[in-house]
């Protein structure tokens, strides 16, 4: 509740920084002590330290589990911020804004992590969302961020009424919002539940782009500012990841034999268009988000298991695919180059940032010591306990080493070639730093998972 | 400790390495720490050779089933010693190469080295595939970074082949690892499985394909000839001599004994894919002009009679493939030894530019005429009991095609013969070539390095009990553990 609250209330502040403060500095100062502050009130929460009493009427529970995940998710949010902040004072002119828009997005993020009524679930993706259109089409100048944006509004509103419709039919059959509640569903009424659930599972595999609800994606994604992009495709995504997890453990638990197919084939369709798409990509932005079609792919592996394992192994491979897909970002951000071509030979002329990158991209493929592996790794062992799996992680193992020949692409490019015309842009020493900590934060985790794990149960 | 230390100090000495810019200093460095890796490697087989020196276990991802577990049996002893030898000849055989970023070349090797002292010695099935992609990853880095003119696309052929197998191979891992009692990584959980034999033939594939790919066997060899031409000597040396083997113990360590009854029941079509590849490479060789490309193929065939007898099941053939292990890696990297100073010394690797060597240097003629006859297993060489003992197993074999691959694998021996003596007559003795006219004799710290091997090639020729000891009790035991006679028995 803490962050929740916190993260409206800067919102705000920052809404009227813009008109008060002149300077882009204080500005980014007062984002960046604003997170801090976010990030520290939440950890503070998981001590049991709570700023706010709340009467919420049963419709938002924060348990350990929305707790660890929001911790993790402000502290990505704010590397992102250190990282980026600079990059976005070259989209637009209402510097400010953008930050008020960010701490909105985390509002809604606070709210579909701990939600246990329909109603805030919708609330929250609302609140995420109307934010996300704004961010795509500012860079009002950029015909293609234009595009993006003007599609993601069309086809999110889509998704969006989809949604309410699937929360309306399981109203009917159920006869509350809440998740918590377990009421006796008739015979009558589990055809209206399943029709619900079929349409709460189609608008949720259109918000974290699953196939084939993913076609807005690639053009999302490449249209955004490259700032934007990051944060569109890490944090808001994985929030959305854990809300679609518990809308279908609390609420549609009982039932897995009737949707559990329909996950497996949108898991199957996913990592095979993803995968196979992304190779045939010139520009790393857009390869890098057909990447993020394919990392969702094994996301769904926590949906389709619905164990323990998925849920430790969402948490880890949040963190994996966050971190690392940041800190690529970060780094195309400040590059004049988006091909594959432009980080030619980066190895020699910038040995920190490529060795940095070196390990995101390692962590990406899922190579073992980097976090990226264990959250593969779970995330196969969540699936193989579920009986009759196998064909299913075979598929993905195989999808897997598919994704090594895009993300060894950057590697090469930056190691094994020599550098080319367009010269690599100076990174300042707190953004080394940064990236430098990401990278480690990586490999620790993945030599010493429990370090994040532990704190589910604690 | 000696295991642990058999990979920690390269994985030391690989990082200090990062740090270093002057070439000679990171080239003496690395053989400096090489030799000392040897001498650890060696007290371990003499001074401290009780079996708790040999073993480290502690705590280390346990909540996935895992620990950090070490132990050197006789398979693993004898693959560490082939890994602390070969290092040291390589490093010294390369001794006048000059790289660019010296101290991150080294760095990689050493890396390598010790991310297969690693796969060689745990017993721990997550460790074994964490240090199988260490060994894999500074070799992919060494090949693309410093190989030849093609060397990106191929060595990303290798990089991709391997890697979709050791993912099949941690598909199987993981669903042997949720069918254990105690849901853990451990070789010993692993050994006490008794899966359906049904499940056991689909998960041999799994396996298989990982393993096959690693050695390789055909029809999954298509990387090797490119990467073995591409890569700089240093790495070819490696690859060919120690990393091939981590195939063949993954057969015999991890495949073989868990999944006994697929083993047995598949048996027949591994040995008839090895000596298919066995003719079929030594068919190409013949036909080679590359030097390099020619021990390539040479080296399919020989790995082709090992996994062939591996799958015999017997004594016999088991003692050949576990010297033979030990041997071929130091024959081929006496060839490669060879050839990189012919090329380094004529500038070309081609058969047709090359002849009349012997005249301008008989000490190198000679060297290359023992080491190439050793790689065709003649008596008092060191391949010669190996293969003796390998041919004598296949011989005994249940397998009732077992003549057949006798007789097929014998004519890959004669096929030997012809594309080994073929390629000494054409480069050593006739007119000189074109470009082999010029260039002098052996220099002295070649002629130590290659005295060191031939040493070794005559040692273990006549005295190959000093290897067949090592691997004796691994060997008995690891039958009991295949056999399945008991599902035969009322």
């Amino acid at each position: 509740m803490n962050a929740l609250i916190i993260s409206a209330v800067l919102g705000v502040i920052m809404m009227f920084g813009s008109t008060l403060l002149k300077q882009k500095n204080s500005i980014r100062a007062l984002a960046t002590g604003g997170m801090l502050l976010l990030l520290l009130a939440n950890l503070l929460e998981m001590g049991g330290i709570r700023f706010f009493q709340v009467e919420l009427k049963g419709m938002l529970f924060f348990d350990q589990f929305a707790l660890v995940f929001h911790s993790l998710l402000l502290l990505a949010v704010l590397l992102y911020i250190i990282l980026a902040a600079p990059d976005m004072e070259k989209v637009g002119v209402n510097y400010a804004d953008y930050f008020a828009l960010l701490f909105f997005i985390l509002c809604g993020v606070a709210m579909v992590l701990a939600f246990k009524s329909l109603l805030i679930l919708f609330l929250g993706i609302e609140i995420i969302s109307i934010p996300l259109y704004i961010l795509t089409g500012s860079d009002k100048k950029n015909l293609k961020g234009n595009e993006a944006a003007l599609k993601y509004f069309l086809l999110g509103s889509f998704s969006t009424g989809l949604m309410l419709m699937g929360i309306a039919l399981v109203y009917g059959a159920r006869g509350t919002f809440s998740t918590l509640a377990n009421p006796a569903i008739t015979p009558m009424n589990l055809n209206l539940l399943i029709a619900g659930m079929a349409f709460l599972l189609f608008s949720m595999a259109f918000k974290v782009s699953a196939a084939p609800f993913h076609f807005w994606t690639p053009d999302v994604y490449d249209g955004a500012p490259t700032v934007f992009t990051s944060f569109m495709a890490t944090i808001v995504k994985a929030a959305v990841f854990v809300a679609f997890v518990r809308l279908f453990d609390e609420l549609f638990g009982d039932f897995d034999g009737k949707w559990r197919l329909w996950v497996a084939v949108l898991t199957a369709v996913t990592l095979f268009i993803g995968n196979i798409t992304a190779v045939f990509q010139q520009s790393v932005k857009r390869m890098l988000a057909y990447s993020s079609i394919a990392q969702a792919g094994f996301m769904l592996f926590a949906l389709y298991a619905m164990n323990g394992d998925g849920k430790e192994g969402l948490l880890l491979y949040a963190a994996a695919y966050c971190f690392a897909t940041i800190g690529i970002f970060a780094v195309l951000a400040r590059m004049k180059d988006y091909t594959f071509d432009g980080f030619n030979g980066m190895g020699k002329t910038r040995p920190f940032i490529a060795a940095a990158l070196a390990v995101f991209l390692f962590s990406l493929a899922g190579i073992p010591l980097t976090a990226g592996f264990l959250a593969k790794f779970y995330m196969l062992k969540a699936a193989l306990a579920v009986p009759g799996s196998a064909w299913l992680v075979l598929f993905a193992v195989l999808m897997a080493a598919v994704s090594v020949y895009y993300y060894f692409r950057v590697l090469q490019a930056m190691y094994f070639r020599e550098p080319g015309e367009t010269s690599h842009p100076e990174f300042p020493a707190y953004f080394k730093w940064v990236l430098g900590a990401m990278a480690a934060l990586v490999i620790v985790l993945g030599v010493l998972p429990e370090l994040l794990l532990g704190r589910l149960y604690f | 400790m000696i295991s642990l230390f058999l990979i920690l100090f390269p994985m030391a000495a690989g990082m200090l390495h990062f740090f270093l810019k002057d070439g000679k200093t990171a080239r003496s460095f690395a053989l400096f720490s090489s030799l000392a890796t040897l001498v650890i490697a060696l007290l371990g087989l003499t001074v401290y050779s009780q079996p708790e020196q040999h073993s480290f276990s502690r705590p280390w991802l346990t909540i996935l089933g895992s620990s950090f577990s070490l132990q050197a049996d006789g398979m693993g002893k004898v693959l560490t010693l082939l890994n602390a030898v070969a290092y040291p000849l390589v490093i010294l055989g390369t001794w006048q190469r000059v790289y660019a970023q010296p101290g991150r070349f080294f760095g990689l090797m050493l890396l390598a080295q010790a991310g297969m002292m690693g796969v060689f010695l745990t017993t721990d099935a997550l460790l074994f595939y964490f240090f199988w992609e260490l060994a894999l990853i500074p070799m992919y880095f060494l090949a693309s970074q410093w190989g030849g003119e093609r060397r990106i696309p191929v060595t990303f052929k290798f990089f991709i082949y391997t890697f979709a197998g050791s993912v099949l191979m941690l598909a199987g891992l993981l669903y042997l690892q949720t069918q254990t009692a105690d849901h853990s990584f451990s070789m010993a959980a692993f050994h006490k499985l008794k899966l359906h034999s049904a499940t056991q033939l689909k998960l041999f594939w799994l396996f298989f394909v990982a393993f096959a790919i690693k050695m390789p066997v055909f029809p999954f060899h298509t990387w090797q000839p490119d990467t073995y031409e591409q890569a700089p000597a240093a790495t070819t040396m490696i690859l060919s001599g120690v990393m091939v083997k981590m195939g063949l113990l993954g057969l015999a360590r991890w495949l073989m004994p868990v999944l006994p009854v697929a083993s047995y029941q598949w048996g027949d079509v591994v040995m008839s894919l090895s000596v298919i590849g066995i003719i079929y490479a030594s068919l190409i060789a013949i036909r080679q002009d590359d030097l390099k490309r020619l021990v390539a193929y040479s080296s399919i065939a020989h790995i082709g009679l090992m996994s062939a007898a591996l799958f015999a099941e017997n004594l016999s053939a088991t003692q050949g493939v576990m010297i033979q292990m030990f041997n071929h890696g130091i024959n081929i990297i006496g060839l490669w030894i060879l050839i990189d100073i012919i090329e380094r010394r004529y500038g070309t690797r081609k058969i047709s530019e090359l002849g009349g060597i012997a005249r301008q240097a008989p000490v190198l003629a000679v060297f290359f005429v023992v080491i190439a006859l050793a790689n065709i297993a003649l008596p008092l060489t060191n391949a010669f009991p190996g293969e003796f003992l390998m041919f004598n197993g296949i011989l005994g074999a249940k397998s009732k095609y077992y003549i057949l691959f006798v007789i097929l694998a014998g004519l890959g021996i004669i096929l030997a013969a012809v594309y080994t003596l073929n390629m000494i007559r054409r480069c050593f003795y006739g007119e000189p070539g074109t470009l082999s006219a010029a260039g002098g004799d052996l220099q002295a710290h070649e002629k130590w390095v290659l005295g060191i091997i031939v040493g070794l090639i005559l040692w273990m020729g006549i005295y190959p009990q000093s290897l067949l000891g090592l691997s004796e009790g691994f060997s008995l035991q690891w039958l009991e553990r295949i056999d399945i006679s008991y599902l035969f028995r009322k």
